[in-house]
């Protein structure tokens, strides 16, 4: 098992950061790397247990399961279902956590999952960088006051 | 219940906010409002369930003990005891996390407690403006004056080049030559320090001998030196690039510009303490500390024979037992020692070359004897020594400058119930919590006055036989120390 960690600070309120990411369903909004998604079989995107399934930019089909959404810590984790990515038990978690001096965000991006021994590294790289720290690099672009 | 957060980013990397905030017993130097701060009952400051007693400078107080600590999760748990303010049940998180996006620090402070119906939007000002946003400025600030090199670990194997004094073959003060030597990338758990002062102790002068079987030549010897850190290996959590440190420690290896060594020996510095200080002191210092309370817990009232009295150690013991209330007699070997040795807090002195002492002492105690006698000279004062204790005395003989023993004098303790101590300081300072207890509280005594030094000899770490030299011929007082 390993785990990939990325955090970063957002220079908005963690309430206004948390409005553009809670929606599962949302991922082409804020990040740069998603086409376009859906939610299967009509379900709320925040219904405990739906799946959304999403295609990359670069062609690459994702499903992901949400597992737990709680507006109140301002944190939702989820699971892979199926993807190119070659990864198992893969679960990621994201939070934010206001930063009272400057009210600005603290955001928390992280992930474990189990994969063939010479690709940890690579895949620590491309998750840790591609995925988490860009989503956040977009997220600060977005929300820029 | 009142609860209160507050959180901020630190431009730091979180090793170094940890390496402040896991120190239960930093605050004077980065709070503001924090006027004293002592750790009761002399515990170390990273032991769960330690109380460190405020003074604010307000003039409030707040005894508060430590209920956890993760260097792991990098949390500190803490409650109030009892404070001259009125708030009861408070117990306080500190925690940090990592911001991997610019390796800067997330830094989240929060309470509850109670505090008088009426009282409580003051209190929640007070404690979160007052002491936990205060507290962020506070430790901005003292970053921005300790900043320490950043964190960053270079690709890895480089070694540095630097000059080191080598015991080219056991012998003489010249069989010590300027070498070129490399000090390599820290291995896990060890330390690259870049010296600025160098201890010189008699145990360096036992082991060119060959003596002390601690080195095969050639190699650099020295047990104790100060500088800064130059980068530290993988897993040393309570060291940072940029530190100021010192330390007193086997392997032999300080007469050196720039040294690795294991990281578990090495504290960090008082910023009041400079680095010359602190090469004299850290071997002698740390020697008189588990000497005076450890080896023997000296008493008030005590009669206490010290040799070499305006020796390095000699000159501390002088001054830490008489501060204790004991009555210290030292031997020195010329007049202008025994001013010395008096001015450092002896109440006689007994000049001479031949380790002739005992009748002075007698008449100098009522023919009692010492209750104590602290012994750095060995076979030459053996007999004289059990003749100078009391009955049911102390001798601890903790060096040989005059030789070593041809045999223990075990067999004659009996005439007068004495005891005998052969004591090591590295055995002492083998656990770190004992070593940081024994420096902290070098470093308290020195802070307080109890134990001052007066630096007169200096020599470039290049003329160190010299230093050797005059070490042997018995011409010094107090303290050598070698500048790389
Ligand atoms: N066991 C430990 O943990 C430990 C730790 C540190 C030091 N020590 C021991 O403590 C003693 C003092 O160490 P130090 O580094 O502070 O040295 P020091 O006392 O500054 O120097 C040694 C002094 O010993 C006296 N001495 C008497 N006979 C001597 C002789 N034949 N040759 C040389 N000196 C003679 C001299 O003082 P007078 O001229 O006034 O007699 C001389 O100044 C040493 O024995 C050392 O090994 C032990």
């Amino acid at each position: 098992m390993i785990k990939v960690y990325t955090s970063s600070v957002i220079d908005a309120p963690a309430e206004q950061v948390w409005a553009r990411i809670r929606d599962f369903n949302g991922l082409p909004g804020w990040t740069p790397f998603v086409a376009e998604s859906r939610i299967e079989g009509g379900l709320p995107s925040d219904k405990i247990g739906c799946v959304r399934n999403f295609r990359l930019k670069d062609g690459g089909m994702i499903r992901e399961q949400l597992l737990t959404l709680s507006d109140y810590d301002y944190q939702c984790s989820y699971s892979i279902l199926e993807s190119p990515l070659g990864v198992d038990n893969y679960v990621a978690t994201l939070k934010l956590t206001p930063v009272t001096d400057g009210n600005r965000t603290f955001a928390e991006w992280w992930a474990e999952f189990d994969c063939a021994p010479d690709r940890e590294g690579q895949l620590s790289r491309d998750i840790g960088q591609g995925v988490f720290q860009a989503g956040f690099d977009s997220l600060k672009m977005l929300v820029r006051r | 219940m009142i609860r209160v957060t507050r959180s901020a980013i630190i431009d730091a990397p979180i090793e170094r906010v940890w390496a402040i905030l896991r120190d239960f017993n930093s605050h004077t130097a980065w709070h503001p409002v924090v006027a004293e701060s002592v750790i009761e009952n002399d515990e170390p400051a990273d032991q769960v369930g330690c109380v460190r007693n405020f003074t604010l400078k307000d003039g409030n107080h707040i005894r508060e003990q430590l209920l956890a600590l993760s260097d792991n999760d990098y949390v500190s748990t803490y409650c109030i005891l009892d404070a001259t303010l009125p708030m009861q049940r408070y117990v306080a998180t500190v925690q940090l996390k990592r911001v991997t996006d610019g390796d800067r620090t997330f830094w989240h402070w929060q309470s509850t407690f109670d505090t008088p119906r009426g009282r409580e939007q003051e209190f929640a000002d007070l404690v979160g403006k007052g002491v936990y946003e205060g507290g962020f400025e506070g430790l901005r600030a003292f970053l921005r004056r300790r900043p320490g090199a950043p964190a960053v670990r270079t690709a890895g194997s480089e070694t540095m080049a630097t000059q080191g004094m080598v015991v080219s073959r056991f012998g003489g003060p010249d069989v010590l030559e300027a070498r070129p030597l490399e000090a390599r990338f820290p291995a896990p758990g060890e330390v690259r320090v870049r010296h600025s002062a160098i201890g010189v102790n008699y145990i360096d002068v036992y082991i060119r001998k060959g003596e002390y079987r601690m080195i095969e030549p050639p190699a650099p010897i020295g047990m104790e030196a100060a500088g800064v850190v130059v980068d530290v290996g993988d897993g040393v959590t309570h060291l940072l690039p940029g530190d100021r440190v010192a330390y007193a420690c086997a392997p032999p290896g300080a007469y050196v510009g720039v040294r690795t060594l294991p990281a578990s020996q090495v504290v960090v510095l008082p910023d009041e303490i400079d680095d010359e200080t602190a090469a004299a002191v850290m071997l002698k210092g740390m020697t008189a500390e588990y000497l005076l309370h450890r080896t023997h817990r000296l008493r008030g009232g005590e009669t206490v024979l010290v040799h070499a009295a305006a020796g390095g150690v000699g000159l501390l013991l002088c001054q830490w037992a008489k501060a204790l209330g004991a009555r210290v007699i030292g031997t020195v070997s010329t007049d202008d020692k025994a001013r010395v040795a008096r001015a450092a807090g002896c109440a006689a002195t007994i000049v001479g070359r031949d380790y002739r002492f005992a009748a002075a002492l007698h008449d100098a105690t009522g023919g009692r004897g010492a209750d104590v006698i602290y012994d750095g000279l060995g076979q030459a004062a053996a007999r004289e020594n059990l003749e100078a204790l009391a009955m049911c005395g102390h001798w601890i003989c903790y060096g040989h400058a005059s030789g070593p023993f041809d045999r223990l004098p075990v067999e004659s303790l009996g005439q007068k119930s004495a005891t005998f101590s052969s004591p090591v300081l590295f055995h002492y300072t083998a656990e770190r919590a004992a070593l940081t207890e024994m420096a902290q509280r070098t470093f308290e005594a020195l802070r307080q006055g109890t134990i001052r030094l007066d630096i007169r000899h200096r020599y470039p770490l290049s003329a160190a036989a010299q230093a050797h030299r005059e070490l042997e011929s018995r011409s010094t007082v107090g303290p050598l120390i070698l500048l790389p």
